[in-house]
């Protein structure tokens, strides 16, 4: 196995490597790939896989946070989601996002990835359409099914499906367009003509997790919360999750996952990866260790499901700044990350938003933290940036924090008035919330016909 | 005949049926139940909010032995299950008509 990957790195094998990523349909007769582009797209196509089994870990966080009686329901949405998305962002999404003859609203065309070199991209080259595609598609799949955790429980398959096929073919795509898209967010500048000062977020701490995370709140809010988490003297009551070791292993399988999202999305393979990598890292132990800590001084127990969403909200933290940020910066980051989280779900249970797994608080408020944090602790040019120091505490002045604040701003005020928009649509149409009879009984058997542990009733003939 | 029932701390089964075992009794069924006596329940904490365990989690055993068996069975049962602390459970006895092995068709003392 050695002699062959040291074979395909030195060039002459690396033949052997181009001919096995060259499709037989034609492409540009004179392109030669290069083994740093081979290894860009391999790098990169399977950080894709990694994101993609995030959804793995969303579905099983979810799953364990709420009771047995949904858990089939739960599984559906979340398999759905990754259906959905990526068909959605296939057929419309990407071109929404990409697509070059559009505005600074909105981008247009090569829908269904056709049309050629509607997005600017080759087919084949330092990062394909197909490698590039594959990468976006599953953070769109990514985006959408934040929300789902924050609507566990009591909403309607059919009407939850509405809202994933909108968020993953508009909703999402818009707010790419206009940054990674190169839009609106993308055009602003607080700088001047000789030293600009533009937005970043890297991976997506505000276009991804931000976005998901006020998705699910407006979610949250429009469906209610579930009969019986708040009483009628107004305690906030516990309604423990019916699996653990389903909710750890799926922190565990999002925190793999993050591999492929912060370093993949470097788009290349090289140094900056493994850099990446440790920064996210670090953010991730900081935020478990920040939220343990605070969480027991608090109540006086290391409550396990909080420090699952401490380690969540120490990696949607660095999200943004992985690539900006030095090592110590992104421990700090991601421990703000890990006690903002604690008191973002406390808040959230105070004005009744019944949140079953802290999305709002993990993806929205934590979101929105390391998007900011850029304005505050970017220390590297991370290609967004297009300066070195440009947070405050590095002499960066105030001009990043502000484009920063504006860019959280613009992003939320659009996905809170279009999910808002969404959500109340669909309510008017669908109606929102299954009736109390298939709440109180489980979704499981009255929504799917199915129960998740059935008991085993199969004759021996 | 008399039908044994015990519930007792779950994980104090086995000594329990070691205990039985060793008896010379042949069989017993287990269920999981929950409930609660003087002990009570307790409190546990999620995502920030306390709430009451009303039901402690306990396991049940049912034995049917013959009349002259049935206070070797009792001892066993408390030796085994004894922890000494408040929730160790409790046993009772009351009486069986009939019994039918399945398989055999047998009746009364030769199904047990």
């Amino acid at each position: 196995m050695q002699n062959r990957a040291l074979r395909i790195i030195s060039g002459l094998g690396g033949v052997v490597a181009v001919l096995a990523v060259t499709p037989s349909i034609g492409f540009a007769q004179e392109y030669t790939p290069t083994t740093q582009d081979v290894l860009n797209n391999i790098w990169v196509f399977l950080a894709g896989v990694l994101v993609f089994f995030m959804q793995a870990g969303f579905a099983l966080v979810e799953a364990g946070l709420t009771r047995a009686k949904n858990v089939v329901n739960i599984f559906a949405k979340n398999i759905a989601d990754a259906i959905v998305g990526v068909l959605a962002f296939f057929a419309v999404g990407f071109a929404f996002a990409y697509g070059g003859d559009g505005n600074d609203i909105i981008g247009w065309g090569g829908f269904f990835l056709s049309g050629g070199d509607a997005f600017g991209i080759a087919e084949e080259g330092a990062l394909s359409l197909s490698t590039d595609f594959f990468f976006q598609s599953v953070f769109a799949a990514t985006a959408v099914t934040i929300a789902s955790g924050a609507m566990a429980e009591r909403t309607k398959f059919s009407s939850y499906l509405m809202f994933s096929v909108v968020m993953c073919a508009v909703i999402y795509p818009i707010v790419v367009h206009w940054t990674w898209g190169g839009g609106l967010i993308a055009q602003l500048d607080f700088g001047t003509e000789e030293e600009p000062v533009v937005f970043s977020d890297f991976a997506g701490s505000g276009i991804v997790h931000m976005t998901g995370g006020i998705a699910a709140l407006m979610g949250a809010f429009f469906v209610g919360p579930r009969i019986g988490k708040y009483s009628e003297d107004g305690k906030t009551r516990a309604i423990p999750g019916h699996s653990i070791p389903f909710a750890m292993l799926g922190v565990f399988i999002l925190w793999l996952g993050w591999f492929g999202f912060n370093p993949g999305s470097e788009l290349l393979a090289d140094f900056e990866v493994p850099r990446i990598a440790l920064n996210t890292m670090l953010a991730a132990v900081s935020g478990g260790a920040a939220t343990t800590a605070v969480i027991w001084a608090k109540t006086g127990k290391p409550d396990i499901a909080f420090i699952g969403n401490g380690v969540l909200a120490g990696l949607v933290a660095i999200t943004a700044g992985c690539g900006a940020f030095n090592y110590a910066m992104s421990a700090v980051v991601g421990a703000i990350g890990g006690v903002i989280v604690v008191f973002a779900v406390l808040f959230f249970d105070k004005i009744k938003i019944d949140d079953p797994v802290g999305a709002i608080s993990v993806h929205g408020v934590v979101g929105a933290w390391g998007t900011l944090a850029i304005g505050i602790f970017a220390r590297y040019d991370d290609a967004f940036l297009g300066r070195e120091n440009a947070g405050l505490i590095y002499g960066g002045g105030m001009a990043q924090l502000a484009l920063q604040a504006t860019m959280i701003l613009i992003i939320g005020v659009f996905v809170a008035v279009a999910t808002g928009l969404l959500f109340a649509g669909i309510k008017a149409i669908n109606g929102l919330r299954v009736s109390e009879e298939e709440e109180i009984e489980g979704l499981d058997v009255l929504e799917h016909g199915l129960q998740g542990y059935a008991p085993d009733t199969v004759s021996s003939h | 005949m008399k039908l044994i029932t015990a519930v007792i701390k779950p994980f104090k089964l086995d000594d329990v049926k070691d205990a039985l075992k060793e008896a010379g009794i042949t069989g017993i069924t287990v269920s999981e139940v929950r409930g609660f006596g003087r002990q009570g329940g307790h409190t546990e904490t999620y995502r920030g909010a306390e709430y009451k365990i009303d039901f402690v989690p306990k396991v049940s055993i049912e034995v049917v032995v013959d009349d002259g068996v049935v206070d070797a069975a009792l001892d066993a049962i408390k030796t085994g299950a004894a922890t000494g602390k408040i929730g160790d459970g409790k046993i009772w006895v009351s009486d069986v008509d009939r019994i039918v092995r399945i398989r055999t068709g047998e009746e009364g003392i030769d199904a047990i």
